[in-house]
């Protein structure tokens, strides 16, 4: 399934400026992805992690440059094809974003809305779901180990159980790309793992590219193919896991993060506390 | 026990930043509050001494009403359950009015700030006038009866759930929202999966919370010819059968008090 290997996303010289910034939060981004990679963006706070991915999902335009998804040029993108592009681009939130009063099934359900035509469109409206599309929704909380919670109201799960069922969505979504902001900082350890693996496992088993913006150098050195590290807007790594060496990390974190002997959950817990 | 807290306990206060004075203001505004409610005591004609002195006359007044009579009871009986039905399909007419009107008309889902602005007028006027003149509008159209009162309070009463949507629409969490139109959800989609879960407990809340009140509405509307208890409410009041009014007023007071009973049952089932 991997036959075809021209870039997935392609960033050119891509930089966002704000409005009354002296600096800018990106600056002259080149990079390409290729289908299937799971790219773990690290970087301090306020290095450009968020600004970058909400430009990869057109929350924003980039004041210069060009993002290309699959050779679409994301600047151009307007109403309905803006929606199109919306659909093949599978999103995750820090807060999960799930409709919280609705049953777990309809937030995976919601997946299907950019895939439904005719008909099954406007039933929808109605939370009306035909056979198929229930059972894709089934099926996909199946994949995650999230069956059993099916009817629940989604906001008595935890978080980690809640970023599970996003993952659902995803699979229902069936995107080529999926874009996640900070997709475990609000989870403690042993959940932030777990979804960590469900979204690694989920995404070689389709085949969909994952690009993550990780606070923690750990989880992106366990899960990632390839690894940015941004610094005050800069790409000033791009490369494997085992690339990442100390002085890499020095270079993006202008400090020593990894510190040998101390257990990973303790320096975890740091940086959910800060 | 001892010397760890007395440590920081004991020994020099240290220099504190200053605290802004609000003393002048709170002393203005005090005063400024006086001299509205005095002004508007004297428009008014705000009298204490004269009620303390002369609420004697109210007794004269209420000595009629203490013996209802019953003699027209089914009649009265028979308006209240038009009443009832009034407030029932005004009710309904106001959710038709609202639902799209509280949807262009906030903020964060209107289509345009200039659908946003005229939506917003048109709850304005809806809500500034008065069922009743609306009652005596819709009369010249239908005609003196329950189908006029229904009109001018759905009418009315959807001006007023219509603000009410809409700004509970404002309110929501927009992440919620976010993660529905991130799946590329269209915008009737965005509104059934991620407004609607958000606003309907609240707004069917608002919605019995008019109810309500438009039974109170609906048993005084037909006075202007809307229909229902009203008009005999008017009716034996201005032509001093005490007795009947009484027995009119006992019984809207258990029409609204059912209501209240009921509306408070729905709502705990509901939300």
């Amino acid at each position: 399934m991997v036959a075809d290997r021209s870039p997935v996303v392609t960033l050119d010289g891509v930089a966002k400026i704000f409005p009354g910034k002296a600096a800018p939060a990106l600056d002259d981004l080149s990079a390409t992805i290729e289908p299937g990679q799971f790219v773990a963006v690290i970087g301090k706070s306020g290095a450009g992690k968020t600004t970058l991915l909400r430009c990869l999902s057109r929350a924003m335009f980039v004041t210069r440059g060009v993002i290309r998804f699959d050779q679409t040029d994301l600047a151009g993108l307007r109403g309905a094809a803006l929606r199109a592009h919306r659909t093949r681009v599978g999103m995750i939130y820090q807060q999960f974003n799930l409709v919280r009063r609705l049953p777990v099934v309809d937030n995976v359900l919601i997946g299907r809305l950019g895939r439904l035509s005719g008909w099954a469109r406007w039933a929808a409206l109605a939370r009306h779901f035909d056979h198929e599309q229930r059972g894709i929704a089934f099926r996909c909380l199946d994949h995650v180990g999230m069956l059993d919670r099916v009817w629940q109201r989604t906001d008595t799960l935890s978080g980690g159980e809640q970023q599970r069922v996003a993952i659902a969505k995803i699979l229902a979504q069936e995107p080529t790309v999926v874009l996640a902001d900070e997709p475990v900082a609000s989870l403690d350890l042993s959940n932030g793992r777990l979804v960590m693996q469900t979204l690694r496992r989920v995404a070689s088993a389709v085949g969909i590219t994952v690009i993550a913006t990780l606070h923690h150098v750990e989880l992106a050195r366990s899960y990632a193919d390839r690894i940015f590290g941004l610094k005050a807007g800069r790409l000033v790594f791009d490369g494997t896991p085992s690339q990442l060496t100390d002085a890499a990390l020095f270079e993006i974190f202008g400090e020593f993060v990894t510190e040998p002997g101390r257990p990973e959950g303790e320096r975890l817990g740091e940086l959910a506390r800060s | 026990m001892s010397s760890g807290f007395a440590s920081i306990h004991a020994g020099p206060v240290p220099a504190v930043p200053p605290r802004a004075s609000v003393t002048g203001r709170t002393m203005l505004a005090t005063v400024a509050l006086a001299v509205v409610f005095g002004l508007a005591a004297r428009v008014v004609e705000l009298r204490p001494l004269e009620l303390v002195r002369d609420v004697g006359n109210v007794g004269v007044f209420l000595k009629g009403y203490l013996h209802p009579s019953f003699g027209n009871i089914g009649e009265y009986a028979w308006q209240c359950v038009v009443t009832l039905c009034i407030a029932l399909w005004g009710t309904v007419l106001a959710l038709l009015v609202s639902v799209p009107l509280g949807l262009l008309g906030a903020r964060n889902l209107s289509p345009h700030p200039v659908v946003y602005f005229a939506a917003r007028r048109v709850m304005d006027v809806l809500r500034a006038v008065n069922e009743f003149v609306f009652a005596l509008m819709f009369v010249t159209a239908v005609g003196l009866g329950p189908f006029a009162g229904m009109l001018a309070l759905g009418i009315h009463t959807g001006g007023i759930l219509g603000k009410l949507l809409s700004e509970t629409i404002e309110a929501v969490d927009p992440g919620q929202v976010e993660g529905v139109a991130a799946v590329g959800a269209g915008r009737l989609q965005v509104i059934a999966f991620g407004v609607a879960p958000q606003v309907l407990p609240n707004f069917l809340s608002y919605v019995l919370l008019r109810f309500e009140s438009d039974i109170r509405s609906a048993s005084v509307i037909g006075m202007v010819g809307g229909g229902g208890i009203g008009f005999y409410l008017w009716d034996t009041i201005r032509s001093f059968k005490d007795g009947e009014a009484a027995t009119v007023i006992l019984l809207i007071v258990v029409l609204v008090m059912c209501i209240d009973v009921v509306s408070a049952r729905v709502r705990r089932a509901a939300i």
